[in-house]
């Protein structure tokens, strides 16, 4: 290997030689020629060392790939692990001569495909039965067919991206790199993410207890889609004897929602805040703390297109969640009680609203493949605080493995304007491609 | 209020992040069993804590924003890899803002790289035949010759992490090495009146176990991987066992065992709950007392079932 580098160097030399030899004197031309003649003997000599002794490797050919490192550990008894440790394609040796093996993704065949990304699809069905005149959707759809990429991109980072296909069109859901090194313990994102307000806001559709959105990010924080947009993200570990505690900032352009916020100038940023407390009461309970806060330009003041108003909306949240999972039966029972409430000032132009909404929800894992669940909802709307909506549901999930899921929802929503709605919902969701982590 | 959180998130990004013990090296394992074989090699050159418990299904653990504490902190990282830890362990390694035990550093051991692996599926594989693993049988551990390529491969790393306490480490693993071979002898020689014997297991956690104590296991209680017994497959399962006389079914403490109790009195057999990990069992204490537990028991309890 230190040969290799060797002859590498001395190439780099020569060809950078001739362009000095130009600017030089006809004595040090000559004094450099023997040079050179010196360096391509030494080249020569060593390049046929070298030769030999790739001939000399078994299996002969001795390709100028990178040699793999010799095993730590005596040979393993089985030739097992040829077929796991993919080696270094050849001509891949340029950055910096990676010689070890590589991580797998997925099942590659050829050389190319080993840095492929991890791809996974997940599909997400949605239909609704009973009545809802205020917020109806339809009796059948496709809601939403998740793909995503994800990949280390260098030693430095790795990349997310999750592309949402609706029926129609196709939306960018999240899509951003993640600096995993950077010094100082800050955990850095940069694209377009989901931001971390509160808990379900930072969670896909497709992990989320129940089939819809609760009634409060519907009202509150910007509508289904919830609060994602492009910006930056600064994640950071708060040391301290007791508790996980992370803190979260982040800056958005400030689009996000239909009637959240909207970006009318350059400096119309929106910034979110994030405080987490994670603790283990035993080993099999556990305790999750947030406190969040979101700031940013609401489109209330638009008029024909000018934002002449210049309201703003501030958001502030506090989730707490409960799990419990008895680690020796954690196949079979589980619980997660789940709570957030969220305030929301508003200004506009018939002066500020402060509404305020929450959820309490509840999740039982009756058997392996069951889970039963309730959530109730009330939430004041953002823009009329005068008028508030409640919501009552359960759920009922089977899951035929951990890549399907189906599941029942009965729904009753009181508006505060129009009729109650009664509805049924039912969802199935399937996943393909490489195993995705569970999210926690 | 803005510049208040702005001010605050940036005090907070300055703070000191956290102290490390003097001297010692922190490594994390993801399982028990690989923490106590850094233990045997570490000794008290080294600080250890497992992620998974021994009495929890390895395929499914929660990754709790504590285990990012204990990353965060970490000199080395010792995976069982072959896409055991793939549900959990990454999004860990993201969050750890630990560049030292990222796949690829030194600080990185997948300790699957040097042992013997078993059920390497040969070409197409889908869902469709359950959870399987591409990469092969996850549960190498369960072997005790596996178990010192393991500990070799920890002692290289160590040795590479902390040069100073080579000689040490290496004295630790010449005596663990010892013990290791003595156990061994004890253990084959308890198992060898069984050799050839037939038992079923709920999953596919033993093939190393078995093979190496030259048992056939005839079937599963799981149809497939990961997927739950289904009446259609318990009831060509019982055909099987009857057949082949099989009485013996081995069981992971984390499975229920409403089933495999119920195929056990078809066929007058006995369930068996086996510690697949340090700490499956409350005498299983280390890498070595497993061997000893798991051995004993199943001698027993083929002792009983064969009448040898």
């Amino acid at each position: 290997m230190r040969a290799l580098w060797r002859v590498c160097a001395l190439t780099g030399a020569l060809l950078a030689t001739p362009a000095v030899v130009l600017a030089q004197t006809a004595e040090q031309a000559q004094a450099l020629r023997t040079e050179i003649d010196q360096l391509k003997k030494d080249f020569d000599a060593k390049l046929a060392a070298l030769e030999a002794k790739l001939a000399a490797l078994p299996g002969g050919a001795g390709a100028a790939a990178p040699t793999a490192p010799a095993p730590e550990a005596p040979a393993p008894t089985a030739p097992a692990p040829q077929q796991q440790t993919s080696q270094v394609p050849a001509g891949a040796g340029g950055a910096g001569g990676a010689s070890a093996s590589l991580p797998v993704y997925g099942q590659a065949t050829g050389g190319s495909k080993i840095f492929n990304p991890d791809i996974a699809v997940i599909g997400n069905f949605i239909g609704a039965t009973g009545s809802n005149q205020v917020a109806p959707a339809p009796s059948l759809q496709m809601q939403e067919s998740e793909a995503s990429f994800q990949a280390v991109v260098d030693p430095y980072a790795r990349a997310d991206f999750f592309l949402a296909f609706g029926e129609e069109g196709v939306d960018l859901e999240e899509g951003f790199i993640t600096f995993t090194a950077l010094p100082g313990g800050l955990l850095t994102r940069v694209g377009k993410m989901r931001a971390a307000f509160g808990k379900v806001n930072s969670l896909h559709n497709h992990v989320l207890p129940w089939a819809d959105r609760p009634l409060v990010t519907t009202n509150l924080v910007g509508g289904e889609e919830g609060i994602s947009d492009a910006g930056i993200s600064v994640a950071r570990l708060i040391p301290n004897p007791w508790l996980f505690l992370e803190a979260t900032g982040q800056i958005f352009r400030g689009d996000s929602g239909e009637t959240l916020f909207r970006a009318d100038r350059r400096s119309d940023v929106s910034y979110i805040g994030h405080l987490r407390g994670f603790h283990d009461l035993s080993e099999s309970t556990n305790v999750d703390l947030g406190f969040s806060y979101a700031y940013g330009h609401n489109p209330a003041g638009l008029v024909d297109g000018v934002d002449v108003g210049r309201f703003t909306t501030s958001l502030f949240g506090v989730d707490a969640t409960l799990r419990w999972k008895p680690l020796a039966r954690a196949l079979y029972r589980s619980f997660v009680g789940r709570a957030e409430v969220i305030w929301s000032r508003r200004d506009q132009f018939d002066g500020l609203q402060r509404s305020v909404g929450f959820y309490v929800s509840g999740d039982y894992q009756l058997a392996r493949r069951w889970f039963a669940g309730g959530r109730f909802d009330r939430s004041d709307r953002a823009d009329q605080s005068s008028i508030f909506d409640t919501g009552q549901s359960a759920i009922l999930t089977y899951w035929p493995s951990e890549f399907s899921q189906v599941r029942g929802q009965y729904r009753r929503t009181d508006y505060g304007v129009g009729p109650t709605a009664n509805e049924l919902l039912f969802q199935f969701q399937f996943s393909i491609g490489a195993h995705g982590a569970h999210p926690f | 209020m803005r510049r208040t959180i702005v001010i605050l998130l940036s005090v907070l990004a300055v703070a000191p992040s956290g102290a490390r013990a003097a001297g010692e090296l922190n490594v994390v394992a993801t399982t028990e069993d690989l923490a106590s074989l850094a233990r045997e090699i570490g000794g008290d050159k080294v600080s250890v804590v497992a992620l998974a418990k021994g009495y929890q299904d390895p395929h499914f653990v929660d990754p709790k924003p504590s285990f990012i504490l204990s990353l965060n902190r970490a000199d080395l990282l010792i995976a069982v890899g072959r896409e055991l830890e793939i549900g959990w362990l990454p999004p860990l390694l993201t969050s750890s803002r630990n560049a030292k035990i990222q796949p690829g550093a030194k600080g990185y051991l997948d300790a699957s790289l040097n042992v013997r692996i078993l059920e390497i599926p040969s070409g197409q594989i889908t869902r469709a035949m359950g959870d399987v693993h591409p990469l092969g049988n996850p549960h190498y551990w369960l072997e005790p010759g596996n178990g010192r390529l393991i500990a070799q491969a920890i002692l290289a790393r160590l040795g590479e992490l902390a040069p100073a306490d080579r000689a040490y480490f290496a004295q630790r693993y010449a005596d663990f090495d010892k013990r290791l071979a003595a156990g061994e002898k004890r253990w084959d020689a308890l198992m060898a009146p069984y050799k050839g014997a037939k038992l079923v297991t709920y999953h596919r956690s033993w093939p190393n176990f078995m093979e190496r104590f030259g048992l056939e296991v005839i079937g599963y209680v799981e149809p497939k991987p990961g997927i739950p017994p289904s009446p259609s497959h318990t009831l060509e399962l019982i055909d099987e066992m009857k057949r082949q006389a099989v009485k013996l079914i081995v069981v992971e403490p984390y499975f229920d065992l409403k089933t495999p109790k119920s195929v056990a009195s078809q066929v007058g057999g006995s369930v068996l709950v086996m510690a697949p990990s340090v700490n499956g069992a409350k005498q299983a204490t280390d890498y070595i007392q497993l061997f000893e537990y798991d051995v004993n028991l199943l001698a027993g309890a083929l002792k009983q079932a064969t009448g040898k």
